[in-house]
């Protein structure tokens, strides 16, 4: 799993870096940033599926393994 | 070094003068029909909106009123999303609906920026604000939002032995009212005098421009006196800041400096007074909510979002650009859309058991914070002071109830939230 922000929806609500802090965090202004390369590691599923959810933008995307 | 006169007395009493506007019939009395002549100033309505919307979804949705010179009330999540995001044909020139509505030519910068802003001037000058709203510039200031949060109920008075407190005026007004004021680094001393701005700015929206003035004016005489004191004696805050920000090569024009202030001050204040008051009336009248987030702080997180979906405390106001079609009505140039994000909260094509409050609902994609460019530029502000309120509350006052449900008493307007709220503590 993989997961992806799209930058032209995201307005910096933060529920992504609120819900699964592992796998997201914020840029200086606060929209949301994916941390690392965005492969999300075992185990931090959850986390991931739980902020697309959230996301009152829709901007978090998650591209699962095919 | 030249002095800096921006904001001196005589060049705001030349601007002054310049004010124009129009103004429409104001129209008052009982709603003959909610989906042809609501009112969000209607005494129903402020008590329950929610029935009100609940059937216009059903029946409309998109409800009218002749009332404030034209408004319209979309009550379905998606036409709440799609005007919010809309922001070609939709002005945020004004966002508090009233009688009066200020002349085309204050877009796209609008009186407080950038609430009041239009794009492309709304992003750059959000993006002087952005820096000192993230989380993490945020999280500065948790401590010492706890710390008076526990003060705030150490100076509880309870020795006429009734053990009764008023968590609206004594404890949920105060907190963002603190917060806000040391972020601008105005005085704590004048903390108190910051619900009277509030009235005088949210409460006076059906009076004549004159009189509203008249209200507003100690309002911007103590801002403008605050704004000259920042200038002779520079520190690190929000004040400084502004007074020091530049767009486009140039330091910002006076009215742009004042205008933020006023928002930075006021947006924050009765929002979420009434989300910190609105989540504790819930839990005085809810034994096993509150018990359970007693005794799991943990769930605190998840359960404060689901308070700011069921009992969203701001609606919005934009104005309708030109004639056009929205779904099946013809909305008129300068007719004002009340952008509902309350009534999209409790949309149940949007949310499983929409009408319910479930403190453990994982997926909450609300609206509460609004949606598109003009999300709440303060949320995180919003969030780390209800969460914190929620916190020392629960912990030092874990059995709470409502002393006396029918003397509870909810603003009227765009903001939603209990002024009166009597609880026994002890």
């Amino acid at each position: 799993m993989k997961v992806q922000i799209d930058s032209d929806r995201c307005q910096g609500h933060g529920r992504c870096y609120d819900l699964a802090p592992e796998l997201f965090g914020a840029d200086d202004e606060g929209y949301g940033q994916v941390l690392g390369d965005g492969v999300v590691p075992a185990g931090q599923e959850q986390g991931a599926r739980l902020a697309a959810a959230n996301c009152p933008e829709s901007a978090v995307i998650i591209l699962e393994e095919t | 070094m030249t002095t800096d006169n921006r904001f001196s007395q005589e060049l705001r009493e030349e601007r002054d003068e310049q004010q124009t506007g129009t103004l429409s019939e104001v129209i008052t009395g009982p709603v003959s029909d909610w989906a042809t002549d609501f009112s969000h100033a209607d005494p129903e309505w402020a008590a329950d909106p929610f029935p009100i919307q609940d059937d216009l979804r059903q029946r409309c949705p998109v409800a009218h009123t002749e009332r404030f010179g034209g408004a319209w009330l979309p009550t379905r999540y998606d036409d709440v999303a799609s005007i919010a995001h809309d922001t070609e044909r939709f002005s945020s020139r004004a966002i508090v609906i009233s009688n009066f509505r200020p002349p085309l030519d204050l877009a796209p910068v609008g009186g407080t920026p950038p609430i009041s802003s239009d794009p492309p001037f709304h992003h750059d000058a959000r993006k002087l604000l952005l820096p000192a709203f993230t989380k993490t510039a945020i999280g500065r200031y948790e401590e010492s939002t706890r710390e008076y949060c526990n003060s705030l109920i150490d100076a509880f008075d309870t020795s006429d032995g009734r053990g009764v407190v008023d968590a609206a005026q004594d404890y949920a007004k105060y907190i963002p009212m603190r917060v806000i004021g040391d972020m601008l680094g105005l005085p704590q001393q004048d903390t108190a005098l910051f619900a009277e701005f509030v009235e005088a700015v949210l409460g006076t929206v059906d009076l004549p421009p004159e009189e509203r003035g008249e209200r507003l004016r100690p309002l911007f005489d103590y801002l403008y006196d605050q704004v000259r004191e920042h200038v002779d004696n520079p520190r690190d805050d929000l004040t400084t800041h502004l007074i020091n920000a530049e767009l486009y090569g140039q330091k910002l024009g006076p009215e742009h400096v004042v205008g933020t202030i006023v928002l930075l001050l006021i947006a924050g204040i009765d929002t979420t007074w009434s989300a910190i008051g609105a989540s504790l009336w819930h839990l005085a009248g809810n034994r096993a909510d509150r018990e359970r987030l007693a005794a799991s702080p943990n769930a605190l997180p998840t359960a404060m979002e689901e308070f700011l979906r069921a009992y969203a405390p701001v609606t919005m106001a934009r104005l309708v650009k030109q004639d056009m079609h929205f779904g099946d009505v013809d909305m008129k140039a300068e007719d004002w859309i009340l952008l509902s994000f309350p009534a999209a909260n409790r949309d149940p094509a949007h949310f499983d058991q929409a009408d319910q409050v479930v403190i453990d609902r994982e997926v909450n994609r609300h609206a509460a914070f609004g949606l598109g460019i003009h999300r709440c530029l303060g949320s995180h502000l919003a969030r780390m002071e209800l969460r914190v309120a929620l916190e020392v509350w629960l912990s030092r006052i874990p059995e709470f109830t409502l002393a006396d449900p029918s003397a509870v008493t909810w603003s009227t307007g765009q903001i939603r939230g209990p002024r009166t709220l009597p609880l026994r503590i002890s």
